[in-house]
């Protein structure tokens, strides 16, 4: 694994469409299974209220102290309204992974940041539900963050963290989102 | 230690709420008694779940003056237990909490604190600080800590139980929303290597029902617990060590308080807690409490090795009794201190007072209803420094 010395992710969306729960399985996965430290926070009060969710996750090697985003390496939006709330604290240089069917990224907001589209709603839908959109999203994740966490840990990770009778579902849609991203990008 | 259901050595990912009540359990807390509050109700929540698997009870009072009041009760039971609650509930609590230090009774009280005043928001605050040593009527000190992580929220909390056993006082856990709800690694240790402390008793002793002073034979009396043979005159009313409240003169009167004064106050070196980093030299220092010391120390660190500032990094984990000698002790003369809170500037008093002739200048930096940026500490240091 490479080391990191801190590595921010943020997770934004509807409330409903299951960004807490991506952001306490990838805690989860990096604190339990990688045995490296990460602090878990969700949007909270006023901010959650309005339609935009958001769940942070930070990651490293030692010690993490101011326990939220500064300027985050990756932003994960699953709504316009929480992309158009968060997107400011992505790096310039950040990656930001959207759903195309419920973001449009405005040409002047891209900055210089890589962009990556998964269909999470849609591909959830094929499962039978739309609730495992955030589990197809996580599958997107991981190719992205495959530096830092093994997806057997994200995998373990999220049995840890979902009813037990939408575990298989859930795998599948994990599955889903991690296929539909490599299968477009060769690269990772 | 009975350790039948507590949280096995191991690494969790867990709440801070959730650390803080495993905590209480390991600490032996077989009582909850509490009333809901955003946002401390993650505290109940676990509480109701995991004090009937431990053999405890879990009781929802109907309101805040009896949470307070089950902790009192459950205590002079021979029970060690914690109520947790916000603000608004924690100003409903005073009352208990001067109860518990006239009465000597060990109890455990978490406010996660929300900003006000009256219901003020749900977010996060350092706004009752001052309430945790001034808020109750009277004389008389408790003890308050305030962790800053997951971790401390299980540590400190045992800690909690400890301190309120070891000196017979309502201890405070002084904690704020976003410690009670971030989700951080928890390292539980072996079980026996986890200090647990329980109250002196008169039996432990050899103090035979006839001689017992409840109030009496020591700075901290042995206690005895309701239904083990022992006479107590338990009562919030001025007292002579047996308990004897019609023999009132001045005299009596002047010593219980003072004693029960003294016993927090006089003791301030082995109940406080302080961390520092960088301060053996430094010209500038920062000083700060709960979790805004993570964003403090994340400033300094920066102001020192980008900007090329030496400031010095010190945190109370201990805010009451303030341990103005230790600080005095510790820090060299220093040009500018600041002094960030998430309210308007509380903790600076003591902390001014206590460096009165040690700095020439105290800044506070104050941030409502959320937790200071490193970038915005930075900001003012520069602003003073610069």
């Amino acid at each position: 694994m490479t080391p990191i010395k801190r590595f921010e992710i943020r997770i934004a969306g509807f409330g409903g469409q299951g960004v807490v729960t991506i952001g306490k399985i990838l805690g989860t996965a990096f604190t339990v299974y990688e045995k490296k430290n990460s602090v878990n926070t969700q949007s909270y009060g006023p901010e959650s209220r309005g339609g935009a969710c958001r769940s942070e996750v930070v990651l490293s090697d030692g010690e993490i102290n101011y326990p939220f985003v500064r300027k985050a390496d990756i932003f994960v939006a699953l709504s316009q309204v929480a992309f158009d709330k968060y997107v400011a604290d992505l790096k310039d240089d950040g990656i930001l992974l959207i759903d195309p069917n419920g973001v449009s990224v405005p040409a002047s907001a891209k900055k210089s940041c890589t962009v990556y589209e998964v269909p999470a709603m849609e591909l959830s839908h094929e499962i039978g539900s739309t609730k495992f959109q955030n589990s197809v999203a996580l599958g997107a994740l991981y190719p992205l963050i495959k530096p830092f966490v093994a997806e057997d840990s994200l995998r373990k990770a999220l049995t840890d963290n979902v009813p037990p009778k939408t575990v298989e579902p859930n795998m599948k849609a994990f599955e889903k989102g991690k296929t539909y991203l490599t299968s477009h990008h060769p690269d990772l | 230690m009975n350790t039948r259901n507590l949280l096995e050595p191991g690494v969790y990912y867990l709440q801070g709420a959730q650390a803080c009540l495993e905590g209480a359990i390991t600490a032996g807390c077989r009582v909850y008694g509490g009333y809901p509050i955003t946002p401390a109700t993650e505290i109940m929540e676990h509480a109701a779940l995991r004090l009937p698997q431990v053999g405890g009870r879990f009781i929802q009072m109907e309101d805040e003056i009896a949470s307070a009041c089950v902790l009192l009760g459950s205590s002079w039971a021979g029970e060690k237990a914690m109520t947790a609650t916000s603000s608004p509930g924690f100003s409903l609590m005073q009352e208990a909490i001067s109860y518990g230090i006239m009465s000597e009774t060990p109890m455990v009280i978490v406010d996660v604190q929300r900003p006000g005043p009256g219901q003020g928001y749900i977010t996060t605050s350092q706004e009752d600080v001052m309430q945790a040593r001034w808020g109750h009527h009277g004389e008389g000190s408790a003890i308050a800590i305030a962790p800053a992580s997951v971790q401390e929220m299980y540590d400190f909390t045992i800690e909690a139980f400890n301190l309120s056993e070891r000196w017979r006082s309502p201890v405070l856990i002084m904690c704020e929303e976003n410690v009670a709800h971030m989700r951080e690694r928890l390292i539980v240790p072996p079980l026996d290597t986890i200090t647990v402390i329980n109250r002196k008793k008169p039996q432990d002793l050899g103090i035979p029902p006839e001689t017992y002073l409840p109030w009496g034979h020591d700075v901290v009396a042995p206690m005895a617990n309701w239904g083990e043979g022992y006479n107590i005159n338990y009562i919030g009313l001025v007292h002579l060590e047996d308990g004897n409240i019609t023999k009132y003169d001045l005299a009596m009167h002047d010593r219980c308080v003072r004693r029960l004064h003294d016993k927090i106050e006089g003791n301030v070196d082995a109940i406080a807690k302080l961390e520092t980093k960088f301060v053996e030299t430094c010209k500038h220092l920062i000083v700060c409490y709960g979790s805004v010391s993570r964003t403090a120390i994340e400033a300094v660190v920066e102001a020192r090795q980008v900007r090329g500032i030496d400031i010095g990094f010190l945190r109370l984990k201990t805010l009451w009794p303030f341990p103005e000698e230790q600080l005095r002790r510790i820090l060299p003369p220093v040009d500018t201190v600041f002094v960030p809170e998430m309210n308007l500037g509380m903790m600076k008093h003591p902390i001014a007072e206590a460096l009165r002739d040690r700095c020439r200048k105290i800044v506070p930096i104050p941030c409502l209803a959320s937790l200071h940026t490193p970038e915005y500490i930075l900001a003012k240091i520069d602003e003073e420094i610069r």
